[in-house]
């Protein structure tokens, strides 16, 4: 296999994920990876269904420990944080769940408002208040937000789970699988308010994604993740003259190439 | 496979459990003295623990003290020793089965629950959420939980005392031809605050094995829905056993001291 995609020089880079190596058991899904996002950049990562997309960015999180590497925000050692430094730490993020994950126990609005009163201490009447601003900007009416999670289409929670996501105006956010499950329409809106919401505020996304329509809309720069590895990343309009047949197989969405699936339970 | 390597692998099995499960203890425990304290959580909790099992031990410590009432009429009636009944009934139901009746039933009803809720909530990624919203989800969702069996197990079993009791008077006096006020009065005289202290100490050390067990195994259920099932059936079955060994621990340790 190809070498590695070099790593873009770390000044200016918001998030840089050196050499993370992540198993479970017998099954290695990152074999030392390597990221940089630059600040204020959209960067979408690429790949196939179970080469560890999610998993990258639930190690940033720290959700899931890394067994080697680094990962850097800010300049700053992730591995290290603790109590109320990770704390700290985690309000820079937002993060939008591949299932949307919302909290079904509370309703619409108590979902977007949870991480600022909770997380940021802002007062219940004021923390209503930008949960029902975040939601028109998500293009969701008012009388939505008194409705529970389970009375919702994909679609709406996906959008309940921007709103949650953006409520906190967050340095860096990150997007699961955005689009996944989505007819070609509602992944448009999705698309358009991602750009529309990140757009201007000098915002650090990291995407996930194997939509390419959606990839070509939101990224600033694309990275393809192949067998634990980033192996191509770049710019997205270099997208198509990447000269990396896994990337052209990916792209073209074609069976025969390089990548071979693995069938297996 | 080698039958010594299944052994060995089996073991080790054990042992990275029961270390996931002290320090998944630890962590929870260590938090009931940290803020943030998430009070009106704890308070919730004790109405979905506590309140609304009333009936379940209710029913069941009535039903279970009468039954006590008949066999107990049956060993002492060959010794011509009936009159004591009242008292074999009182402490068989303070010091015993109140608070085993009562931690098996809230076993059944809150570590089940407990588990479900957290099972669901771990593989939808709820909890995953909940510590990118900047909240820790064992301070969130287990510290209230622990808290609020701790509180309400001693004032279920409490009530299973009382109720448990008059199950036997309402067996006695039916049934055994006992005459109320002396069945009652025997009661009262033989009542003593050991007996009821130490069913009510074994009602807090079971309301935390119920609300742990409950939160360690949907904390850590894995899978879709077969995860989150496994992981219910293994918070009830794992609570019961552990309340069971609890209580012949505790009952050595309460007549050693001769309390
Ligand atoms: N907590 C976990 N425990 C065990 N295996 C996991 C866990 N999380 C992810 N995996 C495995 O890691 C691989 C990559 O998962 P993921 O990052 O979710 O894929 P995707 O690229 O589709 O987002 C999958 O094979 C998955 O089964
Ligand atoms: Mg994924």
């Amino acid at each position: 296999m190809e070498s590695a995609a070099s790593v873009p020089e770390n000044n200016g880079a918001k998030i840089v994920i050196k050499g993370v190596k992540k198993r479970f058991g017998p099954k290695v899904v990152l074999d030392g990876l390597d990221l940089a996002v630059p600040k204020g950049q959209s960067l979408v990562i690429i790949g196939g269904s179970g080469t560890g997309k999610s998993v990258t960015i639930k190690c940033v999180l720290g959700i899931l420990k890394p067994d080697a590497g680094q990962i850097l925000v800010d300049g700053e050692d992730t591995a290290k944080l603790r109590g109320n430094a990770r704390d700290a730490y985690l309000r820079k993020f937002g993060m939008l769940f591949q299932g949307a994950a919302l909290f079904d126990s509370m309703t619409v609005w108590e979902n977007v408002a949870f991480g600022l009163i909770q997380g940021r201490g802002v007062g219940r009447k004021k923390a209503r208040d930008i949960a029902f601003e975040k939601l028109t900007k998500v293009g969701l009416a008012a009388d939505v937000g008194g409705l529970y999670p389970s009375e919702l289409s994909g679609g709406m929670q996906k959008r309940v789970g921007l709103a949650r996501a953006i409520a906190a105006d967050p340095e860096i956010i990150f997007f699961d699988e955005p689009t996944t499950g989505l007819d070609p329409i509602m992944s448009d809106v999705i698309n358009n308010l991602i750009v529309d919401t990140v757009r201007g505020t000098g915002t650090t996304t990291l995407s996930i994604t194997h939509d390419l329509v959606s990839a070509r809309k939101i990224a600033d720069r694309i990275a393809m993740l192949y067998k634990g590895k980033i192996i191509w990343e770049g710019p997205t309009a270099e997208i198509d003259h990447s000269g990396n047949p896994y990337v052209d197989q990916f792209i073209h969405g074609r069976a025969e190439g390089p990548i071979k699936m693995e069938v297996k339970a | 496979m080698n039958f010594f390597t299944a052994v060995g692998r089996t073991t080790l099995e054990l042992l990275k459990e029961i270390g996931r499960l002290s320090i998944f203890t630890a962590d929870a425990v260590s938090s009931f003295v940290r803020p943030p304290i998430y009070w009106s959580l704890v308070l919730k909790q004790m109405m979905r623990i506590g309140f609304f099992s009333l009936p379940v031990v209710g029913l069941t410590a009535f039903f279970t003290g009468a039954v006590l009432a008949l066999q107990i009429y049956i060993g002492t009636a060959r010794y011509g020793a009936e009159q004591f009944v009242p008292t074999v009934v009182l402490i068989g139901i303070l010091r015993e089965l109140g608070p085993v009746i009562a931690g098996l039933m809230v076993a059944g009803r809150v570590s089940a629950a407990i588990a479900a809720e957290l099972g669901t909530m771990r593989v939808t990624e709820q909890i995953d959420a909940l510590t990118t919203l900047a909240t820790r989800p064992v301070k969130y969702l287990v510290v209230p939980r622990l808290m609020a069996a701790l509180v309400s197990m001693p004032l279920l079993v409490a009530v299973a005392d009382a109720i448990g009791v008059m199950g036997g008077y309402v067996a006695a006096t039916n049934n055994l031809g006992f005459t109320g006020s002396i069945y009652l009065n025997t009661t009262m005289n033989d009542l003593n605050s050991h007996d009821v202290m130490s069913g009510l100490i074994k009602a807090v050390v079971f309301g935390f094995l119920i609300a742990l067990m409950g939160a360690y195994n949907g904390f850590h259920s894995k899978g879709g829905a077969q995860g989150v099932g496994a992981a219910t059936t293994n918070a009830v079955v794992s609570a019961s056993i552990l309340i069971l060994v609890a209580n012949y621990i505790l009952t050595n340790i309460f007549n050693m001291l001769n309390f």
